[in-house]
């Protein structure tokens, strides 16, 4: 690795200034299972890494009534190892839990893994499909970006010069709602998704029929994909495997997936409609209260 | 050019001081800068756990942590494993299982079944396997590196 600096900001005014003056030659540094990769291996030159969990709003997780505010330092084990957000976010759960190992999950944060924009971030479908929001500070101050709108391509996001993400807003849930993450890959641990997909869905008090549903996608777009006409299409629906299968059909579509050498284009629709269904039927028992 | 930072930390319950630059790994740090040569560097890029160290109280690929971020840190190694007395129930296991070849792994998986064990001393063989799949080894093939930390979870709890 080139010669770098390192500047632990103790605020968010500092960090901005420190990002301000340097430009695209500076970047946060959160669990740095991503960044120090890329720095070692040359796919990425820098001056400055700005350690994120030197500043105290990027380390906050905090539940509330109004929802989650998790800091985009806050790695994933602090996730799964609160009980309360756990039980209130399975589907977040899901994804922060299966994120490389143990080792990794110990500094991996999912702000991290939403600003690296991997096109197979294991926990942005669920940011999306859980209705999150991207909090960002810069030298003009606050704004918020839906994490559908975040990623701009494969490395690339809405973030610009001098600008860090602070934390992502989720709302809290709704009563009788669900959501889930699944991905394929062909091992049982440690590797990075062929497909992936979150679905959320809302279901009446009777549990037999869907208001609304959210269903994303990862690794199969040069981006995050929410599958917006796949989600609508249970909106009013029964409960039914003709419905969840429909649904299926048209995420499937709606994913726009490459050929490479972790799987085809032909395999990576198929997992999309195949986790689809799976990731909403998980996502209605749990909004049933059923698991 | 950036130049060496000041950088005081605990490894193993003693207070070290080091210098290095802001680039170098924790790795990189322990090994060459303050000399502890027991965390070993496999990949480098923090799939194989080989430099698996506990790092405030959490299991880590020190490849994968700055050596300036241990600043105020809490850094135990495998060199702190053993005590005046002896082994560690799981360093002995793993000799009285076998569970180790070439040895290259063995410092990363005995400290990540080491944090395992103190937090969950009733880890199942599922759970085990799950908790180290962050640590490759190319030699025994895991069965008897399992065996040896299910074994050690026993003579912890005895």
């Amino acid at each position: 690795m080139r010669a770098i600096d390192y500047v632990a900001p103790t605020s968010l005014s500092e960090a901005v200034s420190v990002l301000s003056a340097h430009g695209d030659r500076a970047r946060p540094l959160a669990g740095g299972t991503d960044i120090i990769v890329q720095l070692r291996g040359g796919r990425r030159e820098l001056d400055v890494l700005l350690d994120a969990k030197t500043i105290p709003e990027l380390n906050q997780i905090e539940l509330t009534d109004s929802g989650l505010r998790l800091g985009a330092a806050v790695p994933c084990y602090e996730i799964y190892q609160n009980q309360a957000v756990a039980a209130a976010y399975p589907g977040l759960i899901d994804a922060a839990g299966l994120i490389g190992s143990i080792q990794i999950q110990g500094r991996a944060s999912i702000g991290g893994n939403l600003c690296n924009a991997a096109p197979s971030g294991d926990s942005i479908p669920p940011i999306i499909t859980l209705g999150g929001e991207a909090h960002i500070n810069g030298p003009n101050g606050w704004r918020a970006v839906a994490a559908e709108d975040f990623c701009t391509g494969p490395g690339r996001s809405v973030l610009e010069a001098g600008e860090i993400l602070v934390g992502i807003q989720i709302p809290a849930p709704v009563a009788n709602s669900g959501t889930a993450y699944l991905r394929f890959i062909p091992r049982n641990e440690m590797d990075i998704a062929v497909a992936g997909v979150s679905s959320s869905v809302v279901l009446d008090a009777s549990g037999q029929t869907v208001q609304s549903a959210r269903i994303a996608l990862a690794s199969v777009g040069p981006t995050p994909i929410l599958a917006t006409a796949a989600g609508d299409s249970l909106a009013g629906k029964a409960v039914s495997d003709d419905a969840i299968a429909e649904a299926g059909r048209l995420a499937s579509e709606a994913a726009s997936p490459i050929t490479d050498m972790r799987g085809t284009i032909r395999q990576r629709h198929h997992l999309v409609d195949v986790l689809t269904r799976r990731t909403l039927n998980i996502a209605i028992r749990r909004a049933r209260g059923e698991e | 050019m950036p130049g060496l930072v000041h950088v005081t930390t605990t490894i193993n319950g003693n207070q070290t001081d080091f210098l290095c630059e802001p680039r170098q790994s924790l790795l990189e740090c322990l090994r060459d800068v303050v000399g502890m040569t027991g965390s070993k560097e496999g990949c480098n890029d923090g799939n194989c756990g080989a430099c698996t160290v506990n790092l405030d109280g959490r299991i880590v690929t020190s490849c994968l942590v700055l050596g300036v971020e241990a600043q105020g840190a809490e850094v135990n190694t495998i060199e702190g494993v053993a005590s005046a007395e002896g082994l560690h129930p799981i360093q002995q296991s793993f000799l009285e299982n076998a569970a180790l070849q070439c040895g290259i792994c063995t410092p990363g998986f005995i400290v990540a079944a080491k944090a395992l064990l103190e937090a969950e001393p009733d880890a199942d063989e599922a759970r085990i396997r799950h908790w180290l799949a962050g640590n490759l080894c190319r030699c025994t093939g895991y069965d008897k590196i399992v065996r040896a930390v299910i074994d050690a979870g026993e003579r912890m709890r005895a």
